[in-house]
C-alpha cells in the first residue's frame, strides 16, 4: 500500500470499512432492545422530565441513569425527521422501515466516539523498533481487535444496543490514564457511570488507583506509600469533578424528590440470580452443580422428588427461585463474594502501584470478578473484560494467551443472543474472521517467544468448536429439540464458564506475580 | 501475517457481505401475478422436478411457457432439478405442481438464498482465490488486495444475492476456463467454458475471444503438427461436453430445436426496458424501433456487433498471449453489450468479470468501469427495494479498491496509454485531468442516484431517471470500450508485458 510508515491511512480504511459493514446489518434481526430504545426515545421526547422515571405503559421502563435519558432526548430531535410516529409513547413495538433505519444509523454514528477512543488507545501502545510492515504492528493489531470486535458487532449492530458509544468513554478514559491525564480520565469515567451504571463494576479500581496514584504525589523508593505527599488539592479537584457530573445528572431528580424512584429503577433486585440464559459465570456452575446433585440425589434415593421446588431455573423465566440441594444465593451473598474477590487486586495497587498498566490490569480483574460473582449478570458484560484486555494482549505474550482463551470463549457465549436461522451464517463467519485474525496476528506479534497457548488450552478450545457444532447444527436437527430445548444453552453456559473462570484465575496470577516481583526489587 | 489467514479472512468477509445483502428483498417480492426472477427460479424447480424432461421446454397443459418458461440451456434445468430435490426433502409445498405458484415464506427465502451461497462457495469463490494467487503478480499483499477487490464487486453480489439469480455459476465456470487457459491447460479450460455456455447462453459474449485465443495458440504451434493435435483435442473436449449436457435432448431433434428456439428468442425486439447500450440510448434521439423493420434491426445489430468485436479478437488470434486474451474478453463482451440484440442490463456482469481480472494491471480504469456498471443497474435495484445495500456496497467498494490498489497514485503506469494519445500535454496535467474526470463522473453518478430516490419524475417524462442513468452509464461504457481497444492495440514493450502476464 502506498501509505508511508507514519501515516494513519490504514486506520481510516479500517474505520470506514467496519462502519459500512455495520450498515449492511440494518435489515438484520433485532431484539427487544430495539423496542426498549424506541420507547425511551418516545418517553424522553413526548413526556416532561418529571414523568420519565414514573412512566410504565410499556414493560421496558427507563432503567439507565439520567445522562443516558438526556442522550436519548438528543437523539429524538433527529428522530422526528425520520418518522415522528416512533416518538409516540403509545406506539408499542412500532418498527417502520424509517424507524429501523434511524435507530441503526444512530448506533453507527455514535460509534464514531468509539473509533476516536480506539485511535487514542492505539497511540498509547508501544511502537516497535524499526519500520515494521503495517500488518505486523501492535497498533494495527489493536485497532482491528477493537474496531472489528465480534462481540460489539453482534451485540450493537444486530442485537441492538449502544455499547460502542459507552465503550468509547471507557477506552478514552483508559487512554487518558495511560497518558497520565488523570483528571480527564476521571471526568470521562464519571460521565460513563452516569450513562450506564453497569460500569460500577470497575469503579473500585478507579477509586483506589486515583486515590493512591494521583492524590499521593510521591512514593518511597521501594514503591510504598508516602503519607506526607498527600495532596488535598488534587483530592479536591477529583472530588469536585466527579460530584459536579453526578449533580448535573441526578440534580434535577433530587430536586423533584424522585431520587428513590430513580434508584429503584436502576437497581431492580427483584430479578433472579441468573438471566434466562445463564451468563457463563460462577453461578452457572453453581446452578448446574445443584441440578446435578438434585438428579443424583433422586437417583440415589437421598432426596424425595416431591420435596424439590417446582420452578425450573432452566425454564427461561426470570424469577426468584430456590436452589434444590445447595444453599440459595441472595444478592447480599453475591456482593460479598464480589468484594472479597476484588480485594487482593485493590490491595495490590494500593500497596505497590506500578503505573497505569497495573491499573488497567486491576480494572480488568474488577470487571471479570463482577461478571463471575455478580447478581443477574448479562452475558454481554463479558465485553467489559475483553476490550481492555486487547490493549494488554498486544504488548505482552502471557496476556495474549489469556486473551485468546477469554475472547474466544466469551464471544462464543454470545451466540445464543442471536438465534434466528437467517443470521446464523453471519454470526459464524464474523466469529471465524475475528478468531482467525486474533490467533494469527497475536501469534505473529509474539512469535519470537514461543507458542501462545498451552496444550490444555488448545484442547479446551477444540472442545469449544465441538460444542459449537453440536449446539448450532446438530442439536436443532435432532429429536431432543422438543424434549430438552434448554440443553444447548445449558451446555454453552457451563462450558464457557469453565474457560472464563480459568482466564480469571490466570489474570489474577499475573497481577499477584508482578506484585511479588516488585516486592523483591 | 500468514497468507492463509489473510485469504480466509477475505473469503469470510465476502461471505458475510453476500449473506447480509441477501437479508434484503428479492425481485418480485409480494408482487402477483407475475412476481420476478425469484419466482422464475422457483417455478423452474417445480417444472423440472414434477414434469418429464420432454415437457420442460414445451408448451403443454402442465407447463405454461408464458409464465416464466425455461429459457436457459439444459445445465440450468438440471441445477433447478437438483435444488428441487433438496427442496422436496425440506418442504414439499415449495415445489408442488401448480399449487406452489407464487409461494413466498421466510423459510423458503432462506432456502433459495442458501442455494445461491452454496453454488458461489463451490464454484465462483475458489476460482477467484486461485486466479488471484496464480495469475496475479506482485507481493502477497497485492494478491490479497486483488482477491478482495474481485470478491467484493457489488454488481454481482447485488444481482445474485439481492435481485436473485445464479450468475455465480456461469461466471464461475467461465473464470475456471480463463484460469485454466492462463495455466496452459487448454482442454480443461475449454471444458469449463463449455459448461459455462451450457448454463447461460449469454456466455456467448465471451465465446469469440476463447475461440480466437485457442485457435491462435494452435496456429502458433503449427497447424500441421502439434497445433493440429491441440485443435483436435480441444474440439473433441468441447463436443463431448456439449453432447453430455444435451444428451437427453438429442434423442429427438425436435426437442433440441425447441430448446434452441427457447434460448434464442429472436421474436423479441431490439431492446426491452432501459438498458445502457447504443440502441436504447440512440432511441432517445431517433426512434429506431419504429424506423426499421424487425429483420433489419436484427441484421444491423449483428453487423455492428461483429464490427465492434472482431478487431480485438483478430488481434488475439495474431498474438495469442494471456494479456491479449484478457483484454479481448473485455472488448468482446463490451462490444456485444453495446450493440447486440435483446440485451438486458444484467448482461453488464459479463463485461464486469473480465474487467475484474484487469484490476491488477489497470486499477484506475477497472475501478471506474466497475462503479459505472453497478450504477447502471440502479433502476433495477430501486425496483427491488435494494437501495440500502446498493449504497453501502458501492460506496464501500469505491473506498476499498482505491485504497487497496492505490489507483489514484501519481506514479500509475496506466497513464502510458493516455500519454500516447495526448502527447502534447505534459503528464502532470494529464494525470490531473484524468483524476478530475473520474471525480466528476463519480459525483454525477452519486447525484443521479440521490435524485432517482429523492425526486418524483415529471408526469410527461415518467422514465426520466432510468433514461438519464442508462445514458450516463452508456457513455462510460463506450469510453471504456474505446480505451481498452486502444490499450490492446498499443501493447507495452516486451519487458512490461512479461511483468503484466
Amino acid at each position: 500500500m502506498a501509505a508511508s510508515v507514519d501515516s494513519w491511512s490504514w486506520f481510516t480504511a479500517l474505520a470506514v470499512g467496519v462502519s459500512l459493514l455495520k450498515c449492511l446489518f440494518i435489515n438484520a434481526y433485532h431484539s427487544t432492545d430495539f423496542e426498549v430504545h424506541r420507547n425511551w426515545l418516545a418517553i424522553t421526547h413526548s413526556l416532561p422530565v418529571s414523568r420519565w422515571y414514573h412512566e410504565n405503559s410499556s414493560e421496558w421502563t427507563l432503567d439507565y441513569p439520567p445522562l443516558f435519558a438526556w442522550f436519548e432526548l438528543g437523539l429524538s430531535q433527529a428522530a422526528q425527521h425520520f418518522d415522528p410516529n416512533m416518538l409516540q409513547v403509545e406506539n408499542l413495538n412500532y418498527a417502520s422501515p424509517s424507524t429501523v433505519l434511524f435507530q441503526r444509523l444512530s448506533v453507527v454514528f455514535t460509534d464514531l466516539l468509539f473509533i476516536y477512543a480506539v485511535k487514542e488507545c492505539c497511540r498509547c501502545v508501544q511502537v516497535q523498533k524499526g519500520s515494521v510492515e503495517v500488518l505486523n504492528r501492535p497498533s494495527f493489531v489493536l485497532a482491528v481487535l477493537l474496531l472489528w470486535n465480534f462481540g460489539l458487532l453482534l451485540v450493537d449492530h444486530i442485537h441492538f444496543q449502544y455499547n460502542g458509544f459507552l465503550f468509547g468513554f471507557l477506552l478514552l478514559s483508559m487512554a487518558k490514564h495511560l497518558q497520565s491525564r488523570h483528571l480527564q480520565g476521571a471526568l470521562l469515567f464519571a460521565i460513563l457511570l452516569n450513562l450506564k451504571h453497569i460500569y460500577l463494576y470497575v469503579a473500585p479500581a478507579y477509586g483506589v488507583f486515583l486515590l493512591r496514584s494521583y492524590c499521593f504525589t510521591k512514593d518511597h523508593p521501594d514503591g510504598s506509600i508516602r503519607w506526607s505527599s498527600f495532596s488535598p488539592l488534587r483530592l479536591l479537584a477529583l472530588g469536585s469533578i466527579v460530584s459536579s457530573v453526578f449533580a448535573l445528572s441526578f440534580g434535577p431528580f433530587v430536586a423533584m424528590g424522585q431520587l428513590s424512584q430513580v434508584l429503584s429503577r436502576l437497581f431492580p433486585f427483584k430479578r433472579g440470580l441468573c438471566h434466562a440464559y445463564w451468563a457463563p459465570n460462577v453461578w452457572a456452575l453453581y446452578n448446574s452443580a445443584d441440578k446435578l446433585l438434585a438428579v443424583l440425589g433422586v437417583r440415589l434415593k437421598l432426596v424425595k422428588e416431591a420435596e424439590l421446588p417446582r420452578a425450573s431455573m432452566t425454564g427461561g423465566l426470570v424469577q426468584e427461585f430456590q436452589h434444590a440441594v445447595l444453599p440459595s444465593v441472595s444478592p447480599a451473598v453475591t456482593l460479598i463474594c464480589t468484594l472479597l474477590s476484588i480485594l487482593p487486586a485493590l490491595l495490590s495497587i494500593w500497596r505497590r502501584p506500578r503505573g497505569s498498566r497495573a491499573f488497567l490490569r486491576c480494572l480488568l480483574i474488577c470487571a471479570l470478578a463482577s461478571f463471575m460473582f455478580g447478581w443477574h449478570v448479562h452475558e454481554k458484560a463479558i465485553l467489559i473484560a475483553i476490550l481492555p484486555l486487547s490493549i494488554l494482549a498486544v504488548e505482552s505474550r502471557e496476556d495474549a494467551g489469556i486473551f485468546l482463551v477469554l475472547t474466544t470463549t466469551g464471544h462464543y457465549s454470545l451466540f445464543p443472543l442471536i438465534f434466528t436461522p437467517a443470521e446464523l451464517p453471519i454470526k459464524v463467519c464474523l466469529m471465524l474472521m475475528f478468531t482467525v485474525f486474533s490467533f494469527s496476528a497475536l501469534g505473529k506479534l509474539h512469535r519470537a517467544q514461543g507458542s501462545l497457548l498451552r496444550p490444555l488450552e488448545i484442547v479446551y478450545l477444540l472442545g469449544l468448536v465441538a460444542v459449537a457444532i453440536g449446539c448450532e447444527f446438530i442439536f436443532p436437527l435432532s429429536p431432543w429439540q422438543q424434549k430438552l430445548p434448554f440443553l444447548p444453552l445449558l451446555v454453552t453456559s457451563v462450558y464457557c464458564a469453565l474457560g472464563v473462570s480459568y482466564s480469571f484465575l490466570r489474570l489474577y496470577v499475573t497481577l499477584l506475580r508482578s506484585d511479588s516481583k516488585a516486592k523483591q526489587l | 501475517m500468514q497468507t492463509w489467514s489473510l485469504v480466509s479472512i477475505s473469503v469470510l468477509l465476502a461471505v458475510v457481505v453476500r449473506w447480509s445483502v441477501s437479508l434484503n428483498s428479492y425481485s418480485g417480492a409480494g408482487k402477483p401475478p407475475m412476481f420476478g426472477d425469484y419466482e422464475a427460479q422457483r417455478h423452474w424447480q417445480e417444472v423440472t422436478y414434477n414434469l418429464p424432461l420432454q415437457q420442460w421446454y414445451f408448451n403443454t397443459t402442465d407447463n405454461d411457457l408464458n409464465y416464466w418458461g425455461l429459457d436457459y440451456p439444459p445445465l440450468t434445468a438440471y441445477h433447478s432439478w437438483l435444488c428441487a430435490y433438496v427442496a422436496k426433502l425440506i418442504n414439499p409445498e415449495w415445489v408442488e405442481l401448480h399449487r406452489s405458484r407464487g409461494f413466498e415464506s421466510p423459510a423458503h427465502k432462506l432456502f433459495m438464498r442458501a442455494t445461491v451461497l452454496v453454488t458461489d462457495v463451490l464454484i465462483y469463490i475458489p476460482a477467484v482465490v486461485l486466479y488471484s494467487f496464480f495469475l496475479t503478480g506482485g507481493s502477497t499483499k497485492k494478491r490479497v488486495s486483488v482477491l478482495l477487490s474481485i470478491l467484493l464487486y457489488p454488481g454481482l453480489i447485488l444481482i445474485d444475492y439481492g435481485h436473485f439469480q445464479y450468475n455465480g455459476v456461469s461466471l464461475g465456470f467461465a473464470l475456471w476456463g480463463i484460469l485454466a487457459l492462463g495455466l496452459s491447460w487448454d482442454m480443461l479450460g475449454s471444458i469449463a467454458f463449455s459448461l459455462a455456455l451450457n448454463y447461460k447462453q449469454m456466455e456467448l459474449y465471451h465465446a469469440l475471444p476463447f475461440f480466437c485465443y485457442l485457435l491462435g495458440k494452435c496456429v502458433k504451434a503449427g497447424l500441421l503438427g502439434r497445433g493440429f493435435m491441440l485443435l483436435g483435442r480441444i474440439a473433441v473436449a468441447v463436443l463431448v461436453t456439449f453432447a453430455l449436457c444435451w444428451l437427453p435432448f438429442l434423442a429427438d431433434p425436435s426437442q433440441a430445436l425447441q430448446v434452441v428456439r427457447r434460448i434464442f428468442p429472436v421474436a423479441r425486439g431490439l431492446f426491452e426496458d432501459k438498458v445502457a447500450n447504443t440502441w436504447c440510448s440512440l432511441n432517445t434521439l431517433i426512434k429506431i424501433r419504429s424506423i426499421l423493420t424487425g429483420d433489419s434491426q436484427l441484421y444491423l445489430s449483428l453487423a455492428l456487433t461483429l464490427l465492434a468485436a472482431l478487431p480485438s479478437s483478430i488481434r488475439v488470434l495474431m498474438k495469442p498471449t494471456f494479456w491479449h486474451f484478457k483484454l479481448a474478453l473485455v472488448n468482446s463482451s463490451l462490444a456485444f453489450f453495446l450493440f447486440s440484440y435483446q440485451v438486458h442490463e444484467k448482461s453488464i456482469l459479463l463485461a464486469a468479470l473480465p474487467v475484474c481480472l484487469l484490476l491488477n494491471e489497470f486499477p484506475f480504469m477497472s475501478i471506474w468501469f466497475l462503479q459505472a456498471s453497478t450504477f447502471s443497474m440502479l433502476p433495477l435495484f430501486l425496483k427491488d427495494g435494494l437501495l440500502v445495500p446498493y449504497t453501502v456496497t458501492s460506496v464501500g467498494y469505491l473506498f476499498l479498491t482505491v485504497y487497496l490498489l492505490s489507483a489514484l497514485d501519481e506514479s500509475s503506469e496506466e497513464l502510458g496509454t493516455y500519454s500516447k494519445l495526448f502527447f502534447f500535454l505534459p503528464s502532470k496535467y494529464l494525470a490531473c485531468i484524468i483524476r478530475w474526470k473520474f471525480y466528476i463522473s463519480i459525483a454525477l453518478m452519486a447525484v443521479l442516484s440521490i435524485l432517482s430516490v429523492a425526486l418524483e419524475p415529471p408526469t410527461h417524462l415518467p422514465d426520466l431517471f432510468p433514461v438519464l442513468a442508462s445514458t450516463t452509464a452508456f457513455l462510460q461504457f463506450l469510453g471504456t470500450f474505446l480505451h481498452f481497444n486502444i490499450v490492446q492495440f498499443n501493447e507495452p514493450s516486451k519487458k512490461n508485458q512479461k511483468k503484466n502476464k
